[in-house]
């Protein structure tokens, strides 16, 4: 370790701020585990980003060299292989991050660190770091705007369905004091074990409570089984609707979109959006990583990620974390696939949320635009109150 | 009302589910002490080579197809397995734990490697859609159909035991293996095809999951530590207690969830085999002579 860290010194010292010299960048996601299906193709667009940057000349007249690094799934080392970015390769920035955990984990590293975290999925809010950027979905990006969507559809008793972890525990207590608020009814509120595959009882629960929708924050494995079971028991889509937060284009693929076809998701990106800047994105990620790939919202986030921070140094005019992320939440809006994107003073994204409805081939039709562009709130005023974000 | 009695069969349904996974280790631990830590990872291949035959065979009765192929398929893994690890190790019970471990990760990882790390789908034929209504609950075709196979299997295997040659075999080893021996029984190869067996059985398992859920690299992790509370709760090596036992974690688990959620209900259901095991320590079905009773 002592030597490592030496090495790191070495590198550091021996490198001059000379123009050509490239900037070290970490790109951290797993790339192996139970992650891996979700978190190889934000990597993979990451990485595309970094390459189209360096096309037209770099950062700062300097190309930039990605580190790329595999966090496995697990939380620990994702903690541990962003010490090592930050400490042996000198990053400027490290992109990367998608569950919960794996963030709470590297948290404290950054902050040690005086690092910078660019992290593109959504997430249950309750954090406001300094030392990350959260450009995914706040809970008001995407989960509220879905109980707005639905209360307008007229959706009165909602059922919700969830694994049991700290994202749809989250969710589903804003969720429960919104409810309440709007004088609607929550028929019921259950949790499965991560991975959990029988849901006999839930759907038992769910026939009982007779509510007129499903909000589900149920992740991985599970979702198959869910929808399979709720099949086997009658109760599909056309029936009984679902919300689901956590299938993307990718998850409906992979799931079989005739299983999941005709429920709904709400996401600040759908690869059907007919943008022009969305268009040529799809293109040029389908022509470098197969015409098969399916597109989402944490991709394109993770995406722009890297251009966010590309513009926040040509304004800063140094790698400088300090600097960067000062200079990210005062800029400008800057073209995206997912139209413009700008950073809030909270270090969140200020950002579109869309209603889609999986269509039989796996994409999601834009059935409803909210409201414009919604400022993040990371803390629900209803379910946090008195808590705020401080940026320092 | 409705919701209890939509319980009750949903806890035989999980109780099916857990006694197709349990057999087979009872099955091996009973016979020959062995406790296959990747047995958990024979529901897996059961569940891909479902998966696999769907694939190639066409028709509505494709899944008829795929439970002779699971069966055998996962047999002949599991004769492997005996051939080439637990019979070498039989002297030493703790390398056996540590070995079918180890065998536990490579086959998870192979399946990763080779499936990929997200789930292959086996689709419910058609026949097995909808249910049937009996006294205002709805019985999922799929769970009347797990219990079907699970009550077949039990049926085979009784039949097995106690009518046929090597059903005869078997018991005489269980009882006494050195005296089984001394009258000219192979007991290795008794051994053999007991795990073999049992391993079969988990294939079927693996099918049977694949119905309710995808099939992923680590499918039967989920059903494996039920599967351990099965066995140790009936009566170690017993088929009636482990019967038993599966009936009732599956309806202790399922009335549990009437009031509190999955995730608690799985903490209840362990609190009440640890509480069991200490008032009943030898389980269920007492044993003492550990045959296998039929």
């Amino acid at each position: 370790m002592i030597y490592r860290f030496l090495l790191g010194c070495a590198v550091l010292a021996s490198v001059p701020a000379h123009a050509a010299t490239p900037v070290k960048v970490g790109v951290l996601q797993s790339l192996t585990g139970t992650m891996a299906i979700s978190e190889v193709t934000v990597k993979n667009a990451e990485l595309m980003a970094i390459d189209e940057i360096n096309a037209k000349g770099g950062v700062m007249g300097r190309p930039i060299l990605a580190i790329v690094e595999d966090g496995g799934s697990d939380p620990a080392t994702f903690a541990q292989k962003a010490g090592k970015l930050i400490q042996s390769n000198g990053v400027a920035t490290v992109f990367g991050g998608w569950t919960s955990a794996s963030r709470k984990a590297m948290l404290p590293v950054f902050q040690r660190a005086k690092g910078l975290l660019w992290y593109p999925v959504q997430f249950e809010g309750n954090e406001c770091s300094p030392n990350i950027m959260y450009t995914g979905a706040q809970p008001n990006q995407q989960i509220l705007p879905a109980l707005r969507w639905a209360t307008a559809e007229g959706y009165k008793n909602y059922f919700l369905i969830g694994s049991d972890y700290v994202f749809p525990r989250t969710a589903n207590l804003i969720l429960k004091k919104r409810i309440g608020q709007a004088k609607l009814g929550v028929a019921g509120e259950e949790y499965v074990p991560l991975g959990g595959t029988d849901f006999s009882a839930v759907i038992a629960k769910v026939r009982a409570a007779k509510p007129d929708i499903i909000f589900s924050t149920l992740n991985g494995d599970s979702n198959v089984a869910f929808f399979k079971q709720m099949a086997a028991a009658g109760m599909t889509s056309a029936k009984l609707p679902v919300m689901s937060f956590s299938i993307a284009e990718q998850e409906a693929q992979a799931m079989g979109p005739a299983l999941v076809n005709g429920s709904y998701a709400v996401w600040n990106y759908f690869q059907s959006l007919p943008t022009a800047e969305n268009k040529a994105f799809v293109a040029a990620y389908k022509k470098k990583y197969g015409a098969r790939a399916a597109i989402t919202d944490p991709m394109v986030h993770g995406y722009a990620n890297v251009y966010l921070w590309k513009a926040a140094v040509e304004k800063a005019g140094s790698f400088e974390p300090e600097k960067v992320r000062k200079a990210a939440v005062s800029m400008a809006a800057i073209p995206s696939p997912m139209g413009p994107i700008k950073m809030a003073p909270n270090q969140s994204l200020v950002q579109r949320a869309y209603v889609g409805k999986l269509q039989p081939d796996g994409q999601f039709k834009v059935v409803s635009q909210l409201a414009g562009m919604i400022a993040p709130l990371p803390y629900d005023a209803l379910a946090f109150p008195g808590k705020s974000c401080k940026p320092i | 009302m409705e919701l209890l009695l939509g319980q009750v069969f949903n806890g035989f349904s999980v109780a099916s589910l857990y006694l197709l996974a349990a057999l087979g280790l009872a099955l091996s631990f009973g016979l020959m002490r062995v406790i296959n830590m990747a047995h958990g990872e024979m529901l897996m291949i059961g569940g891909y080579l479902a998966y696999l035959t769907l694939q190639v065979v066409p028709g509505p009765w494709r899944l008829v197809a795929a439970l002779p192929v699971a069966f055998v398929g996962a047999a002949l893994f599991g004769a492997l397995i005996h051939v080439v690890l637990i019979r070498r190790l039989s002297a030493r019970p703790l390398d056996t734990l540590l070995a079918t471990w180890g065998l536990s990760l490579i086959l998870q990882q192979g399946a990763r490697s080779l499936f990929g790390a997200i789930g292959v789908e086996v689709t419910a034929p058609a026949w097995l859609d909808g249910g049937i209504s009996v006294l205002g609950i709805e019985l999922p075709a799929v769970r009347l159909f797990i219990i079907g196979v699970a009550i077949a299997v039990l049926a085979g295997l009784a039949l097995l035991l106690s009518r046929t040659r090597i059903g005869l075999l078997v018991r005489a080893v269980n009882q006494d293996r050195m005296m089984a021996a001394a009258t000219g029984i192979d007991a290795g190869r008794v051994d053999l095809v007991v795990f073999a067996l049992g391993t079969g059985i988990a294939g079927l398992a693996g099918v049977m999951l694949a119905l309710l859920g995808p099939v992923t690299p680590t499918v039967g992790q989920s059903y494996i530590v039920p599967a351990f509370l099965v066995v140790v709760m009936g009566g170690l090596g017993s088929i009636r207690g482990t019967v038993a036992a599966a009936v009732i974690l599956g309806l202790v688990g399922s009335l549990a969830q009437i009031s509190v959620d999955a995730s608690v209900a799985q903490v209840l259901m362990l609190v009440f085999v640890i509480l069991f095991i200490q008032i009943r320590p030898e389980g269920v079905v007492a044993n003492k002579s550990r045959a296998l009773d039929v």
